[in-house]
């Protein structure tokens, strides 16, 4: 499978505060990475990078351009990026991820619209689509974030902690969404919610400063003994079972 | 002297400035509204009265000097808020008496000519020249021009400004052009609504708006109606009672303001289904 993008050797910084250390990561066209690691450790710092909005101090990241290139990359923050008050409606908010094809003078056209609202009654917004972001409720704004995120068929796809404001009741439809957008995505998932998304992962990326990757989705203890990631593990499998420790 | 003509004057003169001044104040006023602006906006608006006094000082416009340093201003707090070298607030409160206080130095020591402090703090409209309604019209047009072409993409970079920093690389550019272009339109309502007033032009209308519609482009429309509605009625009464124009426009708007809330309450009171305006 082709490479998405490769980073190379990759350390960023905020100021003199070094985040990111030499970090060699690759991802391929269909991979599904979740990416874990402690509060602190870099997770968020890893997607700005991907997406230019942080320059690397030292290293490089080179991108598959034939796939995709760094502005054409789906993206769904954490949540307060947007003002929830700015009078917008869903159809706008959504609308926005396809700006990424356009030039700035450009206007919407039917058939964007239309793809809009597909968008919107494909996560289950439906009759939402004139309502403003102060109307909706946590779980839904989410999913118009999403909905911003997909709509120009991204080929790769960033979530950062999308576990943090799904309602429980489309916790499930979710995942499965998000499993129907890796055939025809790859997606980096960021969270600190380990044992959710063991289950839904292809591989995972553990980053303390510095990135392991791991191309399995059985999360072990001693994987993460031996990548020195200081995190709460939960894992689903055939028999539930909680592993709470603190690592080195 | 031919009173008809005077009056017909008068009263073009008073509605070309009430539609250019709603149609300016509408589109900034419902930008910075909407990017909880406003108090950068005050900043603005005081500071420039530092440029009036130094073009009074050394004899040039003094429109010219308040837009120098109006844009300057804005420029200045925006580029220093993103570098995160000051408190925004803090630096918009120092700003905001700075420049107060060098108009009023600079019209204090300018020599033999003692301008009508007054007309520039609270505005006049026998102070408001041909030229300056020439210039709010042309500022009209470029505003309107500019919002209509470039409408999407000043909409998504001020929502969310870091997501569209994710596919731009023209968001600082835009957000600086907005914001001098709004600098600019604060600086020439100053003449008709007075430094101290002015403000009140750009937010109470899309106040007003937003009580029935949370739609950006149509909060823009009734921006510029609600604007238009309280600037001629308050200039009218101002006329025929004898009282400051400035203070009865921003007066005016306020009562549309409290009608507009009261009749928005008694329509959701008494129908069943809660009536919004979409």
């Amino acid at each position: 499978m082709d490479f998405l993008f490769e980073m190379n050797s990759i350390s960023a910084a905020y100021g003199t505060n070094m985040v990111l250390q030499d970090i060699n990561f690759k991802v391929t066209g269909n991979d599904f990475v979740g990416v874990i690691g402690p509060n602190g450790g870099g997770k968020t710092t890893l997607l700005k990078v991907i997406l230019g909005l942080l320059k690397p101090v030292s290293g490089e990241i080179v991108f598959n351009n034939e796939l995709i290139q760094s502005y054409s990359i789906g993206y769904l923050p954490q949540i307060s990026t947007g003002d929830v008050n700015y009078p917008v409606t869903v159809t706008d908010v959504v609308l926005s991820g396809l700006m990424m094809r356009k030039n700035i003078i450009s206007r919407m056209t039917q058939a964007d619209k239309r793809k809009a609202g597909n968008v919107i009654s494909e996560l289950g917004l439906s009759g939402l689509s004139a309502a403003t972001l102060n109307e909706l409720s946590g779980g839904q704004m989410q999913r118009v974030f999403l909905a911003r995120a997909i709509i120009g068929d991204p080929k790769l796809l960033l979530l950062d902690e999308p576990g943090n404001f799904v309602d429980s009741t489309f916790e499930n439809d979710f995942y499965e969404k998000l499993r129907e957008l890796n055939k025809r995505m790859a997606i980096l998932m960021v969270s600190h919610d380990v044992g959710t998304i063991s289950a839904h992962i292809k591989s995972f990326a553990c980053i303390n400063r510095k990135l392991h990757y791991h191309p399995s989705h059985e999360i072990t203890n001693d994987d993460l003994l031996a990548y020195g990631c200081p995190i709460q593990v939960l894992t689903h499998g055939d028999i539930p079972h909680t592993v709470l420790k603190t690592h080195k | 002297m031919d009173t008809t003509i005077f009056q017909y004057e008068f009263v073009i003169k008073g509605l070309l400035g009430a539609i250019f001044a709603s149609i300016t104040a509408g589109l900034a006023g419902t930008y910075i509204v909407s990017k909880r602006m406003v108090f950068l906006s005050g900043g603005i608006t005081h500071a420039s009265f530092g440029g009036i006094g130094i073009g009074y000082f050394i004899g040039i416009n003094p429109v010219i000097g308040a837009a120098v340093f109006g844009i300057l201003s804005a420029l200045g707090i925006e580029y220093l808020s993103v570098r995160q070298k000051i408190r925004e607030d803090s630096a918009i409160g120092m700003l905001w008496a700075f420049g107060m206080a060098v108009g009023i130095i600079f019209i204090y020591l300018t020599p033999g000519y003692s301008p009508n402090l007054m007309s520039y703090l609270f505005g006049s409209i026998l102070t408001v020249t041909n030229a300056d309604i020439i210039a709010l019209g042309i500022m009209s047009l470029i505003l309107i021009f500019y919002f209509g072409v470039f409408y999407r993409t000043i909409l998504y970079i001020s929502f969310d400004e870091q997501f569209a920093r994710t596919y731009s690389s023209y968001v600082d550019i835009f957000k600086y052009l907005t914001t001098s272009l709004v600098a600019l339109t604060i600086v020439l309502n100053i003449r008709m609504a007075g430094v101290v007033l002015v403000l009140s032009l750009l937010t109470i209308p899309p106040n007003i708006a937003m009580i029935f519609t949370r739609v950006y482009f149509r909060i823009v429309i009734w921006s510029v109606i609600a604007g238009f509605l309280g600037t001629v009625t308050g200039y009218t009464i101002s006329y025929f009672a004898g009282i400051p124009v400035g203070a009865t426009i921003i007066f005016t708007l306020v009562i549309i303001w409290a009608l507009a809330k009261g009749l928005h309450y008694l329509i959701g009171k008494f129908s069943k289904v809660a009536i919004r305006t979409v």
